[in-house]
């Protein structure tokens, strides 16, 4: 788990976007709002999630929108938690604390792979 | 502020309000929106309830230095930047100045998968980030009910809205929360239930396929305000309510008196004319010379030197010129002076608010002292009877309260009685005059009487009146034994009437000539008689002077027979009587 600014991320993520099926690395945003129960559950979910259907094709980055509240109105954060999948496009938007598995595997379109 | 809210006090003594900047809301909300709290604006689709919150926020920040935060939910920054455009309002120039923050929020269903347990802290985030980068004190959430629809969870969306109210509450920002008018219900989600300080419902009603755009206070938690429904304009510049009952009757009144026009007029109402500021209502049938006297009135004001402002509805600037012209009225120079304006519109093209933006409006760039309106009739057409008579109220409330003098003409048919009109506003004005038919001898003629005039002793004559290649000219009319006649009949009987006067003045001069003679024939029988008498009078006086000297000449015999016989001096001669007054005694002939 690694938390990340915006910077960097959006330039990393253009050059990315080009070679998506080359590379094939699964990009991952997920934003919280402080240490919530909702927000740890979340994180855990999606990384045992990742784990199972994408280990070592995928990065993820936690947002905590309580230090960079900025960073909410760029990807149209409304609820806590919520998972965007940045690449491969299309942009798909989850959200939810992941408890539910199938659907987020559904929302991520991860149940063909 | 925020430590009243967070105590949960009752009401302080007088809540606190914001001033909305908007033309008549402040008014009827007797001073804005209750400040530190959400206010619901709620509405069917298109009834102004976006501009209604924009212009709060652009007023906030323009006029009140409170700056506001615009979250949008249907529309983007970019539209919203467009479509405001129109109303004047530069929203690019706010949001660089850090005086306005727009958020679009985009909540598409199609897009959002839910899986498992959320809340909507990012909204909170947002917000809040966007109050505290420009310091907000107003805030407009536009309509956040489209979170219903983009999330499944109604559960969490309601609850989260408790707590999102509750907490701009506690921020102290004075919120607009739009809401879409649901099916038996304020909103369509009940918003009614969380936000209920103030609760402001718009209405876009058509009736007869012309719109009215309408508003009304369903709630003011802790305040009173005015509890009609208010009809309300959104023009080029901006959102306007128009409270009926706050222009008031509390206007200046003015003793200062101008011409109608006519002068024989003005002799009919007081010898002074009309009084300034007031309404004068021309009322009659058709072509009984209404805008004529109209374009007298708009003649004698611009010779004044003052501005008049001419509304036709139905007829053209260039007609009604020709027109006036074949009564010798030339209204051409003054167009070209400036001082009168024409502004002919059918009713019928807009509905009755937009009639009265546009009043208004044209009152206040044109600045008239008098105003025409040629004929009010003729805006029943435009809307319901009673919605005419309400707006003409109104107009007629702002004319007054400008001192502007205004000449209302309506046309009665022949069929209703002449003391009435057809949007019944004869108790709102001030003066009014009659025309009318006087159907005589196979003729029509008109006539005009003064059927009331406020504050003045007016004449109750009937005059009638004539349209002249001079104008207007007030005639009296023939009231004798044979009831009120006019035109050739009055002629004719005019033309008896002085036929008999003639006639008279002559038996007159027979008689004066008979006695004259009378008199001559006296005087020349006194003559003769006098004559008579003096000659007998001479005659007699000689005969007298005869015996005079007779009776002398036997003194003087006696004398000599005395001295004859020597007799003494004791008997005198007897006296003569003195020759009478002859003309005295003739006199008495």
């Amino acid at each position: 788990m690694k938390l990340a600014g915006k910077t960097g991320i959006a330039k990393a993520a253009r050059k990315q976007r080009v070679r998506r099926q080359d590379v094939g690395i699964w990009e991952l945003r997920l934003y919280i709002a402080g240490q919530t129960p909702n927000s740890i559950t979340a994180v855990t979910n999606l990384k045992r999630i990742c784990e199972e259907r994408l280990p070592g094709r995928y990065r993820i980055d936690v947002i905590d929108l309580l230090l960079n509240p900025q960073l909410a109105k760029g990807d149209q954060i409304i609820a806590i938690p919520t998972l965007v999948r940045r690449l491969p496009a299309p942009m798909k938007r989850i959200v939810g604390n992941l408890s539910k598995s199938e659907r987020a595997v559904v929302g991520l379109d991860l149940q063909a792979r | 502020m925020g430590t009243k809210v967070r105590n949960r006090k009752p009401v302080e003594r007088s809540l606190r309000k914001s001033l909305t900047g908007i033309q008549g809301l402040d008014e009827i909300t007797r001073g804005g929106l209750p400040a530190g709290r959400p206010t619901l604006v709620c509405g069917s689709a298109g009834c102004g309830k976006t501009l209604l919150s924009m212009e709060f926020l652009v007023r906030g920040a323009t006029e009140y230095n409170e700056p506001g935060v615009f979250m949008a939910f249907e529309e983007t920054a970019e539209e919203l930047v467009q479509n405001v455009r129109s109303l004047g309002f530069d929203l690019d120039d706010l949001v660089a100045n850090k005086r306005l923050a727009l958020d679009f929020v985009q909540v598409e269903r199609s897009e959002i998968e839910e899986a498992g347990e959320y809340d909507l802290e990012g909204l909170f985030v947002r917000l809040g980030y966007a109050i505290d980068t420009i310091g907000a004190k107003r805030v407009v959430l536009d309509t956040i009910e489209t979170l219903f629809g983009g999330l499944s969870n109604a559960g969490v969306i309601r609850a989260e809205l408790r707590r999102l109210f509750r907490w701009l509450k506690d921020k102290g920002v004075t919120a607009i929360v739009t809401g879409e008018r649901g099916d038996g219900t304020l909103t369509r989600n009940g918003l009614e239930e969380y936000v209920s300080d103030c609760v402001i419902l718009l209405d876009h009603r058509i009736t007869e396929q012309v719109s009215t755009r309408r508003m009304r206070i369903v709630k003011y938690r802790g305040s009173s305000h005015g509890t009609n429904e208010y009809p309300f304009l959104i023009d080029e510049k901006g959102f306007s309510v128009l409270p009926i009952t706050s222009l008031g009757l509390e206007h200046q009144v003015s003793d200062e008196r101008i011409s109608s026009g006519i002068p024989r007029l003005d002799t009919m109402l007081g010898g002074k004319g009309y009084y300034r500021g007031s309404t004068v209502l021309i009322s009659g049938t058709a072509g009984c010379g209404k805008s004529s006297l109209s374009a007298h009135f708009a003649q004698a004001v611009c010779q004044r030197g003052e501005r008049c402002l001419y509304i036709a509805f139905e007829e053209s600037p260039g007609q009604i010129l020709r027109n006036m012209r074949s009564i010798g009225i030339d209204l051409e120079p003054w167009v070209k002076k400036g001082l009168l304006r024409f502004q002919s519109t059918r009713a019928t093209t807009d509905g009755l608010e937009v009639h009265l933006a546009k009043f208004h409006k044209l009152i206040q760039e044109f600045e008239p002292r008098a105003v025409i309106i040629d004929p009010v009739g003729t805006l029943v057409q435009a809307g319901a009877l009673r919605d005419a008579r309400t707006m003409l109220t109104r107009l007629v409330d702002f004319l007054k309260a400008r001192q502007i003098t205004a000449v209302l003409t309506n046309l009665t048919s022949g069929r209703d009685s002449a003391e009435s009109t057809d949007v019944e506003i004869s108790s709102i004005v001030d003066t009014w005059l009659l025309l009318r038919d006087i159907e005589l001898g196979g003729e029509r003629n008109r006539a005009l009487y003064v059927l009331k005039s406020r504050g003045m002793a007016h004449s109750n004559q009937i005059r009638e009146f004539l349209l002249t290649e001079h104008g207007i000219e007030l005639m009296e009319v023939y009231v004798g034994a044979e009831g009120v006649l006019t035109g050739s009949s009055r002629l004719s009987q005019e033309a008896r009437e002085r036929a008999a006067a003639l006639s008279r003045e002559q038996q007159m001069e027979a008689r004066q000539r008979e006695r004259e003679r009378k008199r001559e024939a006296l005087e020349a029988r006194i003559a003769a008689m006098r004559k008579e008498f003096e000659a007998e009078d001479a005659e007699a006086a000689r005969l007298v002077d005869q015996d005079r000297s007779r009776e002398q000449e036997l003194g003087l015999d006696r004398e000599a027979m005395g001295r004859s016989r020597q007799s003494d001096e004791a008997g005198t001669a007897e006296r003569v009587p003195e020759k009478s007054n002859g003309r005295a005694d003739s006199a008495r002939v």
